[in-house]
C-alpha cells in the first residue's frame, strides 16, 4: 500500500502544472539525486558507506525469537542484536523490550524528561517533497517573520518558562538565507539557554557562522535512507541531493556544533531498514566524533494541508514503540525526542520507557504563538502549518502531566560555553 | 561509638562534614534531594550548573536546605577552558567556592579526561576554589592533581550510571594507599553493599546518584546507603581482621625451624 501524495493546486499556472506533472511522471526529467550541486561542500567520510552497507544487507526476516531473547540478555547491544530487536520477530516480545529500555533510560537519564518548543520562522520552500505541507507546489499561506516578529514570538515563548528552542524554516535559501537564520539565533540566545536549528543543510563554514550566532544543536531529518525511494519522493530542489543531506550532521560537528540529531520519517519507506540506518548513522558519527552529543527522533507521516489522507501506513504505535525501544537499548546514552505528531497518551507512555525529550506548546505554523499561548490575536498575518500535530498541550499542562507520571520535567540542561 | 562519630569528620577544603555520603546530581528530582538530606544525611550535594533554571519553574537551587554545602560541577565541559568558565559562572551564581571538575570528551561512556582535568584544577585552585576533580583512577594523574592543588581525588568506580560497582577497585586501593588527600569514590556505585566495600577499603566518602534516583523506594534506599557507608567506615576505622583469601594458613609455620 502507498500513500497518494500527488495533489494539484488550482492556483498553479498551466506551465507550472505541466512541470509538476513532468517531475512526477517522468524520472528522466529529474536531476541525479546522488550528485552534489555546485556550491555544496563535499567532505571525505566513510560513514555513508558503512551505513548503507549495513542497511542494504539487512534481512530482518531471518531473525527469530531466540535471537531477540539473546539480544535482550546481552549486557552490550551489538549491531547484530539491534537488528534482531528491529525485526518482526521482536514484536511479540515488546513488553520485555520495553522493560529493558526503561532500565537503560533510567540508568542514563534517571527520571528526567526534557522539554522544548519549536519556532517556525518561515515556510517558504524551494523543494518539491511530495509528502510535505511546505512543498513549493502546495497552496498554503506563505510567511516569513521579520526580525521584530521573531523577537516577539520568542518573548511570548520565553514568558511561558521555556528555556530551549528549536528554530525551523522551510528550505529556501532565497527567502530565508543563512544570515537571516543567524540573526534569529542571535535573538534566541537572549531568551533561551539552548538554541537548536532545523533548517536546510548548509556548508561547514555556514554551520560555523550559525554556531557563532548562538546555535549549538543541529537537527536534520534524512527522511529515508533508501536512496531509490528518496528519489521518487523529493522531486526537485536542493533537498533532492541525498548525500549532501546525509553529511549534514558531520559538517555541523566540523563547524563546531555541540550536538546533532537524526531521523527518518517513518512511513515513507521500509521503516525497519530506515530505523536501522538512522541509529547506525548516529552510532558511526559518534564513534568518529566521541565528544558529539547525539539524539534521535522518530516522526511518522502525518496529514498535511490539502492532503488529509497521508498516514504512516504500516508503522502503527506498536511498531513505533518497538523502534524506540530498540534505539534506546542500542544507544542507551542518546537523547530520544518524540514530537507532537504523536498523541498525548502515546507520549505519556513512551517517556516512561525510552523518550527523554518532548515538545510542548507546539505550533508548526508561522507567527501564531501569541494567539496560541495567550488567546490574544496576533497583530500580523500568519503562515500555514507544515503538518497537523496530535498533542497540543501547553508547557504548563505538559509539565504537570510529566510530574503526574512520577517523572521530573527539566527545562534546561545546558550551558553555551 | 558516639565518640568516634564526633571525632571522625570528613575534612575537605578546610570544611568539616559529619556525613560521608555525597549526592550526585546527574539524575535529580526534588524528592531525591529531600531523601538524600533527610534519610541519607547528605551534607554535600552536587549541582550541575548547566541545570540551574533562569525562570521561575522548579529550581534545584531552591531545594538545597540550609546547612548543606553545594558542590557545583562542570558537567558539559569538554575542555579545561570550558570547565574553568563553568566554575567561574557557578561562583557568580552564588554557589560558593567548592567545585567538582568533570571534563568529558566522550558522550557514550562519559569517561573523564585526566589531562584536561589537571589543567583546570591548577587554574581553579589558584583562583581560590576548593577543587574536587572527577578522574579515571590513575596514580600519576592523581599525583599531578594533588600538585595542582586538588582538595580531594574522585576516582570513578565504573562508568557513570552503570551501577557496576567497584570495577576499578585495585586502582582505587592504590590511590588510597599512596595519596594523602581524601579519596572519594564517584560514579558506578549501584548498591549500598558496594558503597560499604569502598568505605572498608579506606575511601573517605562515596558519591552516588543513579542508584538512589532509580530506586523503588527513595527514602528507604537513601537510609540503606547511610547505614552501609557508616558500617564500612566503622569497619575501616576498627582495622579489618585477618581475611583468608586462599584457604587456611599452614598449621606448621614455614619459619618454625628458626631457633634464635
Amino acid at each position: 500500500m502507498e500513500n497518494n501524495y500527488l495533489i494539484d493546486s488550482d492556483e498553479l499556472s498551466p506551465e507550472a502544472l505541466e512541470k509538476k506533472h513532468r517531475l512526477e511522471n517522468d524520472p528522466t526529467c529529474r536531476t541525479n539525486h546522488m550528485e552534489y550541486m555546485p556550491g555544496m561542500d563535499i567532505i571525505k567520510s566513510d560513514i555513508c558507506e558503512k551505513v548503507l552497507s549495513e542497511m542494504n544487507s539487512y534481512d530482518y526476516s531471518k531473525y527469530t525469537a531466540r535471537d531477540v531473547v539473546a539480544a535482550l540478555n546481552h549486557d552490550h547491544c551489538s549491531i547484530e542484536d539491534f537488528k534482531a530487536l528491529l525485526s518482526p520477530a521482536a514484536e511479540p516480545l515488546l513488553e520485555k523490550m520495553a522493560e529493558r529500555a526503561r532500565l537503560e533510560t533510567s540508568k542514563h537519564f534517571g527520571n528526567t524528561v526534557y522539554l522544548f518548543t519549536p519556532l517556525y520562522i518561515a515556510n517558504y520552500c524551494e523543494n518539491y517533497c511530495v509528502y510535505c505541507g511546505f512543498n513549493c507546489y502546495n497552496k498554503i499561506r506563505r510567511m516569513k517573520l521579520t526580525t521584530e516578529q521573531i523577537e516577539h514570538e520568542m518573548k511570548v515563548i520565553a514568558d511561558s518558562g521555556m528555556e530551549e528552542i528549536l528554530i525551523l524554516t522551510g528550505e529556501s535559501r532565497a527567502a530565508s538565507d543563512v544570515e537571516y537564520i543567524g540573526e534569529a539565533c542571535k535573538l534566541a540566545r537572549k531568551y533561551f539557554r539552548l538554541v537548536g536549528l532545523e533548517v536546510y543543510p548548509v556548508n561547514v563554514d555556514e554551520y560555523k557562522y550559525l554556531h557563532e550566532c548562538g546555535a549549538d544543536y543541529v537537527t536534520v531529518f534524512q527522511e529515508s535512507y533508501d536512496t531509490d525511494k528518496y528519489e521518487t519522493l523529493h522531486l526537485m530542489g536542493h533537498k533532492r541531493v541525498w548525500p549532501y543531506r546525509f553529511d549534514a550532521q558531520e559538517r555541523a560537528l566540523m563547524g563546531g556544533m555541540r550536538g546533532v540529531a537524526f531521523s527518518a520519517l517513518l512511513g515513507l519507506s521500509d521503516f525497519r531498514k530506515d530505523a536501522l540506518a538512522t541509529a547506525l548513522h548516529a552510532y558511526f558519527l559518534q564513534k568518529k566524533y566521541p565528544h558529539a552529543e547525539i539524539s534521535l527522533s522518530c516522526p511518522r507521516l502525518r496529514p498535511i494541508i490539502n492532503n488529509e489522507k497521508i498516514n504512516p501506513l504500516d508503522v502503527h504505535e506498536k511498531q513505533l514503540c518497538q523502534v524506540l525501544c530498540a534505539y534506546r537499548i542500542f544507544l542507551p546514552f542518546a537523547g530520544i525526542t518524540v514530537s507532537s505528531r504523536e498523541t498525548a497518551q502515546f507520549r505519556n507512555g513512551i517517556v516512561k520507557i525510552a523518550a527523554t525529550k518532548v515538545s510542548a506548546g507546539v505550533s508548526t505554523g508561522i507567527g501564531d504563538h501569541e494567539s496560541k499561548y495567550t488567546g490574544k490575536e496576533d497583530e500580523y498575518a500568519q503562515g500555514d502549518e507544515q503538518f497537523e500535530i496530535s498533542d497540543s498541550r501547553s508547557l504548563d499542562k505538559m509539565y504537570q502531566d510529566i510530574e503526574g507520571e512520577g517523572l521530573q520535567p527539566v527545562l534546561n540542561d545546558y550551558l553555551f560555553v | 561509638m558516639e565518640d568516634m562519630k564526633t571525632e571522625d569528620k570528613l575534612l575537605i577544603g578546610g570544611k568539616e562534614f559529619n556525613s560521608r555520603f555525597i549526592l550526585g546530581s546527574g539524575k535529580y528530582s526534588m524528592k531525591l534531594i529531600e531523601a538524600a538530606v533527610k534519610d541519607a544525611g547528605a551534607e554535600l550535594i552536587t549541582l550541575a550548573v548547566r541545570r540551574t533554571n533562569t525562570k521561575d519553574q522548579e529550581n534545584i537551587l531552591d531545594y538545597i536546605p540550609e546547612g548543606v554545602t553545594l558542590l557545583p560541577n562542570t558537567s558539559g565541559a569538554r575542555t579545561a577552558d570550558e570547565a574553568v568558565r563553568i566554575a567561574r559562572l557557578a561562583r557568580e551564581l552564588g554557589c560558593g567556592n567548592f567545585v567538582k571538575i568533570e571534563i568529558m570528551r566522550d558522550t557514550k561512556y562519559l569517561l573523564p579526561d585526566n589531562m584536561e582535568t589537571i589543567k583546570a584544577t591548577e587554574i581553579l585552585a589558584k583562583e581560590g576554589f576548593v577543587v574536587m576533580p572527577y578522574m579515571y583512577p590513575d596514580l600519576n594523574a592523581a599525583r599531578d592533581l594533588a600538585n595542582a592543588g586538588a582538595a580531594s581525588i574522585m576516582p570513578l568506580a565504573s562508568p557513570i550510571g552503570s551501577n557496576k560497582g567497584l570495577a576499578t577497585k585495585e586502582f582505587i586501593q592504590i590511590l588510597i594507599d599512596e595519596m594523602d588527600l581524601p579519596i572519594i569514590v564517584d560514579a558506578g556505585i549501584g548498591r549500598p553493599s558496594q558503597a560499604c566495600e569502598a568505605m572498608e577499603m579506606g575511601c573517605a566518602a562515596v558519591m552516588a546518584n543513579t542508584a538512589l534516583a532509580t530506586a523503588g523506594n527513595l527514602p528507604l534506599m537513601a537510609s540503606a546507603f547511610k547505614d552501609a557507608i557508616s558500617s564500612g567506615r566503622k569497619a575501616y576505622l576498627s582495622g579489618l581482621g585477618r581475611v583468608l583469601t586462599r584457604g587456611a594458613s599452614a598449621s606448621d609455620p614455614l619459619t618454625g625451624f628458626l631457633r634464635d
